[in-house]
């Protein structure tokens, strides 16, 4: 027993709290994300982890500069720069320069987050307008794919090009399933699809080691499981539906799913917390918009991908979901009123 | 069976799973604090007016003599704890800071305290506005924590009526055990205090909701209860169930409508301790002049359930309980949930004090706080189904009356949002800055 009174904090109620914090909830998105990365290395080599690194070290550059330096140790702790520059780096083409994933994660963080006032102000996904910002300043860049297998140890001369230089390709430019399916209507090996040895983004061709990532999330309980429920049920809904119509020309749903960035974008980015509604009902909309715009844009737009921009443009309706589907108040009706 | 009978078990929706904590304290008996030397009884113990001074600076005092009468009809009686003398009239130290009229009493140290027996009071008899009136005279309160007036929920308008009387045995805050070692060592009151209420209301039926982590006392309950108009119902764990409105959803499945009370629907609902003080009132005589209190948490040297008399410093129920750990930072007043710090060891146990728990550096400790990044941990939270973030961030903007027009005021303060946020945003403290700011304003 204590002789003098202790100096009593007056911390108020609730005392207690549970254990999640925001950056172990981000840690725990990184570790989902590792299988998948490691799989994007293991089929691209060791330039793939370079262009990675270089994103990254774009986005966490721009954090520090951005950020009042008394808050730099808590804005770069929280994890979420990191987070964002891993992401832009697994949508990103293989052998892309260095310097370009660089000037993405800056752009990624830059105009993606800190402009409209840091984390969980912004509107759309850091790393896909990253993304969309480098798709539209390096068109041709971002579009040259090489096929995997190469030697572990063999960095793409591109990948090392000087900044500002146009890069000099050393490998024959390779195609995506999804480009394949557009261009020519070939399909691809759906065992390659599903393991992720094709042509594509470095992280995101693996689905089944996406879903993997995303099943741990789950069982965590960071990720809201209505979003990634109602992208795969509108995908595949609305491309089972035109496959029933012309099978010869349309992608059947197993070839939805697995071609692309498509569980990449459902289950790690249509999930930002930040970009995405806030409630249930919100969060269905918002997932079956994404499910629908995905398959409308890779079938009937210009691009055969369509996942980044189906992404963006429901965070751009996601004020406006969550204005219009607020929860009933206990004791009221929908309208609010007290009966 | 457990898993069948769970399937069926209603409850209310959202709400949180925090641990129970409750072990240190679930299987100890009540014991009685012994009398101190001075106690302090603040005029203003419960919601509504405070009580008016009936006794001089002076005045010998009997133990459960009335030194206070109701002020008002929002308002209850106060009696002397001890057999002793009133040594001051005047502002003492309050639970929250503040400094507020209180009566210090000097206990007799050669008195016995024993107090006379008494008849029991003929309560079948009475009509029902004089059974309103003792329940007043009684200085009963709700003994859950709100304190509030018990008699004002008995006094039911004519166009009203009773139908079930619901008995609040959920004790869903952490740690505390008051409720559930009463339940297990005065069921008899319980159940008389039961009966009391739904023949006065004239009730048809009365349901005793308790938390399924209490299986002795459902069992003992049960047991006692073969046969009457009185059931147990065993409710799945989850805060805050023994919230008066989520209590009614849990077990009745219906919804109070924002502004109206349970008894709207038929619906009186009473803290088990409420209902003992009932039976004890007019069974035996004894007005509200002592509770039981859980002394826990990790600071406490030896945690207790504990019978003290109302007016006794926290400092001498501590003490009584081997006094407080070396690393002790903050001492509550009622559960770890709802409860609120005092920042001085000198306030006393009140009427609606329902524990006293002591706190380390580890469960205080603020973390950091982040950004809110839109997870919806509090939507999903909240058993109201408001949007604490909106609150919060409105709040912190100083935005309040855009905050009303989300139904702020609904809010009741259980701090689920807050236990839920990974970002350790103090959500309800904003939510009770932004409130106590809409009503300090002038109309």
């Amino acid at each position: 027993m204590r002789s003098k009174d202790p100096k009593l904090l007056l911390q108020p109620a609730p005392i207690l709290r549970q254990g999640m914090t925001t950056p172990t909830a981000m840690r725990d998105v990184l570790l989902a994300l590792m299988p998948a990365l490691a799989a994007g290395a293991w089929f691209f080599g060791l330039g793939a982890l370079l262009v990675v690194a270089a994103s990254i070290a774009g986005a966490l550059a721009i954090e520090w500069a951005f950020t009042p330096p008394e808050r730099r140790a808590q804005a770069i702790g929280d994890n979420s720069a990191l987070l964002t520059g891993l992401l832009l780096g697994m949508t990103l083409p293989p052998a892309l320069p260095m310097w370009m994933a660089f000037i993405g994660g800056m752009t990624a963080i830059g105009l993606g987050k800190i402009i409209w006032g840091g984390l969980g102000t912004n509107l759309f996904n850091p790393a896909l307008l990253g993304r969309a910002f480098l798709l539209g300043t390096f068109p041709i860049a971002m579009t040259t794919w090489t096929d995997p297998g190469a030697a572990f140890f063999h960095i793409p001369s591109s990948v090392l090009a000087w900044p500002f230089q146009s890069p000099v390709y050393d490998a024959v430019a390779g195609a995506t399933p999804l480009g394949l399916m557009k261009f020519e209507y070939k399909g691809s090996d759906f065992l390659n699809l599903l393991i992720g040895n094709t042509g594509g983004s470095l992280g995101e061709t693996s689905g089944l080691l996406l879903i993997l990532g995303g099943l741990y999330l789950w069982w965590r309980r960071d990720l809201d499981w209505r979003i990634p429920a109602a992208i795969i049920l509108a995908a595949v809904l609305f491309s089972g539906i035109l496959y029933a119509v012309n099978p010869g020309k349309f992608p059947g749903p197993l070839f939805t799913l697995f071609a692309g960035g498509f569980w990449l974008g459902t289950l790690f980015m249509a999930t930002d917390p930040v970009t995405s509604p806030l409630t249930p009902r919100g969060a269905w909309i918002f997932g079956l918009g994404i499910g629908f715009l995905v398959v409308l844009i890779r079938v009937f737009g210009g691009f055969p991908e369509g996942m980044m921009y189906a992404i963006l443009l429901m965070n751009a309706a996601t004020p406006l979901i969550d204005r219009y589907t607020q929860p009933r108040v206990f004791g009221r009706g929908r309208e609010g009123k007290a009966p | 069976m457990s898993l069948l009978s769970s399937l069926f078990q209603h409850s209310f929706s959202h709400g949180v799973h925090p641990e129970g904590y409750k072990e240190a304290t679930v299987d100890l008996p009540i014991q009685r604090v012994p009398f101190v030397s001075r106690y302090l009884m603040p005029l203003g113990q419960h919601i509504g007016v405070p009580a008016r001074p009936v006794v001089k600076v002076g005045q010998q005092l009997r133990r459960g003599q009335m030194i206070a009468e109701p002020g008002g009809f929002m308002s209850t009686a106060l009696h002397s704890p001890v057999t002793g003398k009133v040594v001051d009239i005047g502002p003492h130290r309050h639970q929250d800071g503040s400094f507020k009229l209180a009566i210090e009493i000097e206990a007799d140290p050669y008195a016995t305290q024993r107090m006379e027996p008494q008849p029991p009071k003929d309560w079948e008899a009475m009509p029902m506005a004089e059974f309103v009136s003792e329940v007043q005279r009684a200085g009963i309160v709700g003994m859950g924590g709100a304190a509030f007036p018990a008699h004002v929920k008995y006094s039911i308008p004519d166009t009203q009526h009773i139908d079930e009387v619901l008995v609040n045995g959920a004790e869903c805050e952490p740690y505390l055990t008051n409720d559930h070692r009463l339940m297990m060592e005065r069921p008899e009151a319980l159940i008389r205090g039961t009966e009391i209420l739904m023949r006065k209301l004239g009730a048809r039926r009365a349901t005793i909701g308790v938390e399924d982590n209490k299986p002795d006392a459902i069992a003992l309950l049960r047991g006692l209860l073969g046969g009457t108009a009185i059931e147990v119902a065993s409710l799945p764990m989850k805060y805050p169930q023994g919230a008066e409105k989520m209590l009614i959803k849990a077990v009745y499945d219906r919804e109070v409508p924002a502004g109206q009370l349970p008894r709207d629907l038929g619906i009186l609902v009473n803290n088990v301790g409420t209902v003992v003080a009932i039976a004890d009132w007019f069974d035996r005589g004894i007005p509200l002049i002592e509770r039981v209190v859980t002394v826990s948490g990790p600071g406490a040297a030896y945690p207790a359930n504990l019978i003290v008399p109302l007016g006794t410093p926290v400092r001498e129920v501590l003490r009584f309980c081997g006094g407080l750990k070396e690393e002790t930072r903050e001492v509550v007043m009622g559960g770890p949930m709802m409860g609120a710090p005092t920042a001085s060891l000198d306030v006393p146990v009140l009427k609606g004090t329902s524990g006293i728990l002591a706190f380390t550096e580890a469960e205080t400790r603020t973390g950091t706080e982040y950004p809110c990044i839109r997870c919806g941990r509090c939507l999903e939270a909240c058993p109201y189904f408001l949007n604490p973030s909106r609150f919060a961030r409105l709040a912190k903007a100083r935005l309040f009356e855009e905050a009303k027009g989300f139904h702020l005021m609904d809010c009741v303060e259980c701090g689920s949002c807050t236990f839920a946020c990974p970002s350790n945003i103090p959500i309800v403290q904003l939510i009770r800055t932004a409130k106590n700011n809409l009503r300090s304003r002038k109309p």
